[in-house]
């Protein structure tokens, strides 16, 4: 692990909960919704983590930052242990990694104003006299493109993009290195999609913030991140440059994931992927390789063993046995 | 983006504005202020002494001389009820605030701690709503002794836990709402999550329920009162008064009905209030 080079590394990463038990309750069951996950964000990149529902994106964005406390593994973040990190030195991690969250209806607190509600982490951190929180709170609302006017205003009186600016610009304000992003337009219109987006980008450029941007929009993340991790019940089945990923998956549920997803061009002819069964819960994975019972590719060893993450080509990774084969990557596979 | 952004009239500090725009707000106020008042100026206004006796003038329906008639002391009833009005208030007031302020401490911290600490609370607080609200109160009352602060002490402890209950219920599904887990990833403490982000998006639904439970309080003081637990006689409550109408309720029904309407008034001015005041603090009604 390399110290200070404003890095978030995540390391074999798990969170398990537990259902049911109790004195009445049904059978107590172990739903291991985050199993050995691991990734690096370089500085000022954006990491794009995609999967299906209930594959345990929004569980790893949380454990991150400790809103769920994860139950195995690291999270260092330059340099600094974010899991062991305690008091004031827990608070001060807070100031540098901020979430950014889905639904914007729920991420505003009702009955406080829109100023009240970009001031209140400055004032806890006490970082600046009154003067100056009043103009760092009018930059983050111009930053996100809302007029100042907005300040007094509270969050009812804003439509969903608004506010998810809104939400976007509390992020900011402590000047945050990381910013965590739990699906931030899925809950939004298409049209409202783009223009968050650009805001997001335009202050990764400016300010030279990374993001772990969550997702199950694969166009959102093509476009926004340089690399991405895909997730399927709680493993990374697949890692590596976007567009390589998605252009040339690997892993078969990469594979899927692509071909399900609509593209927006009249040429080119769906060809879908046969896609068998359904996900299974999590509360009771198959053996071996999670995605054999749906993959048309699984034979021998993956109905008893977990595949590793595997490098295949250059920079990329997949947890299969069989993975796809394209030309160009066909030597380096099968010798993976 | 930022064109849709045009004026509306809510603002910070446009509580008391919104509240005042309501007319049902304005009757509730009148009724409450009438009610406060008389209390405060019993002296002033009753046309006799309340404790007087006059063994000649007994059960005598109302009339221009007692227009609100006299008791089976001959102790005349609107002075009575005048009088009585001080301690239903004090006790109503002072006991539901108490219960209010900790029910709504103890709901909160239970429901956002969750866990052990919030079934062995809730179990507790159980044992206590298990107790008929008077049977409590008159434990509580026969332990303490027979005086206006116990009879509050008393009342405030039978009502905490259904103030605990409103308050944890909303405290649970709150907990998981995005801006209290912002919250805690901009570092907040806990403290002010519960106090700044929780409590005044549950506060409306205690503060009408605490109208409500005024009531039970009048009328559990009124019981009190009349087992001889409550304030000692001869001093008039509207409890003790309507009890000792029931007495006479065939010969004499201006005895019970007058305190009766009395605590309806009042009961009706504290929901009225409740009501207005709950639209107030939402700023989503409070556009309207």
């Amino acid at each position: 692990m390399t110290a200070g080079n404003g890095a978030l590394e995540v390391r074999n990463l798990a969170k398990h909960f537990t259902i049911g038990g109790g004195l009445f309750g049904p059978e107590k069951k172990l739903v291991r919704a985050v199993n050995d996950v691991s990734f690096t964000v370089p500085k000022g990149t954006s990491l794009g983590l995609v999967g299906e529902s209930g594959c345990g994106k929004s569980t790893v964005a949380r454990s991150l930052l400790r809103l769920i406390e994860p139950d195995a593994g690291s999270v260092v973040f330059d340099g600094i242990d974010v899991r062991a990190a305690k008091g004031a030195a827990l608070r001060q991690l807070r100031r540098r990694m901020q979430i950014v969250f889905q639904d914007p209806y729920s991420s505003l607190n009702p009955r406080r104003t829109i100023q009240q509600a970009l001031e209140e982490p400055l004032r806890v951190h006490r970082l600046g006299t009154a003067r100056e929180i009043a103009e760092k709170i009018e930059t983050a609302i111009t930053e996100v493109g809302l007029p100042k006017q907005a300040l007094d205003r509270y969050p009812h009186e804003f439509s969903g993009g608004q506010r998810q600016r809104i939400g976007i610009a509390r992020a900011l304000v402590l000047d945050p290195e990381l910013i965590v992003a739990d699906e931030p337009v899925s809950a939004l219109d298409v049209s409202v999609q783009a223009q968050i987006l650009r805001v997001l980008e335009r202050l990764r450029d400016k300010r030279g913030l990374s993001f772990l941007f969550v997702s199950h929009d694969l166009g959102v993340v093509r476009h926004f991140c340089e690399r991405v991790c895909v997730m399927y019940l709680g493993r990374i089945v697949e890692q590596g440059v976007t567009a390589e990923v998605f252009d040339r998956p690997l892993h078969p549920y990469t594979k899927l994931l692509r071909d399900s997803s609509p593209v927006p061009d009249p040429t080119a002819r769906l060809t879908l992927t046969k896609i068998m069964g359904e996900v299974p819960s999590a509360a009771n994975p198959p053996p071996g390789c999670t995605f054999h019972p749906r993959c048309v590719r699984a034979a021998g060893p993956c109905m008893t063993d977990i595949p590793a993450l595997n490098e295949h080509d250059r920079g990329r990774q997949a947890a299969c046995y069989h993975p796809e084969t394209w030309p160009g990557l066909q030597a380096v596979a099968a010798a993976g | 983006m930022g064109a849709a952004v045009s004026s509306s009239p809510a603002r910070p500090g446009g509580l008391w504005l919104a509240f005042s725009k309501n007319r049902l707000s304005w009757v509730g106020l009148a009724l409450l202020a009438i009610i406060i008042i008389v209390a405060i100026f019993a002296p002033l206004i009753a046309p006799y002494d309340p404790l007087e006796q006059n063994i000649v003038a007994r059960l005598e329906p109302p009339s221009a001389e007692f227009l609100l008639g006299t008791d089976s002391y001959g102790r005349d009833v609107l002075s009575r009820l005048i009088y009585g009005t001080r301690i239903s208030l004090t006790v109503g007031f002072i006991a539901i605030l108490i219960a209010m302020t900790i029910g709504s401490m103890i709901g909160i911290l239970a429901g956002y701690v969750g866990g052990v600490f919030d079934q062995i609370v809730m179990g507790l607080l159980d044992v206590m709503l298990s107790f008929p609200t008077l049977l409590l109160g008159l434990m509580i009352a026969a332990m303490l002794g027979a005086s206006l602060e116990n009879l509050i002490i008393a009342i405030a402890i039978t009502e905490i836990a259904p103030f605990a209950r409103i308050a944890r219920a909303p405290t649970i599904s709150l907990k998981q709402r995005d801006f209290v887990e912002a919250g805690r990833a901009l570092g907040f403490g806990p403290v002010r999550i519960m106090g700044v982000h929780i409590l005044p998006n549950m506060i409306s639904d205690v503060v009408v329920m605490s109208s409500l439970w005024m009531a039970s309080a009048i009328r559990t003081e009124a019981s009190l009162s009349f087992i001889g637990l409550g304030v000692p006689p001869p001093t008039p409550t509207w409890g003790s008064m309507i009890r000792e109408g029931f007495e006479n309720i065939l010969d004499a029904w201006w005895l019970a009905v007058f305190p009766s309407l009395a605590i309806l008034l009042t009961v009706l001015a504290l929901n009225l209030l409740g009501d207005a005041l709950r639209d107030a603090i939402d700023p989503k009604l409070r556009a309207e």
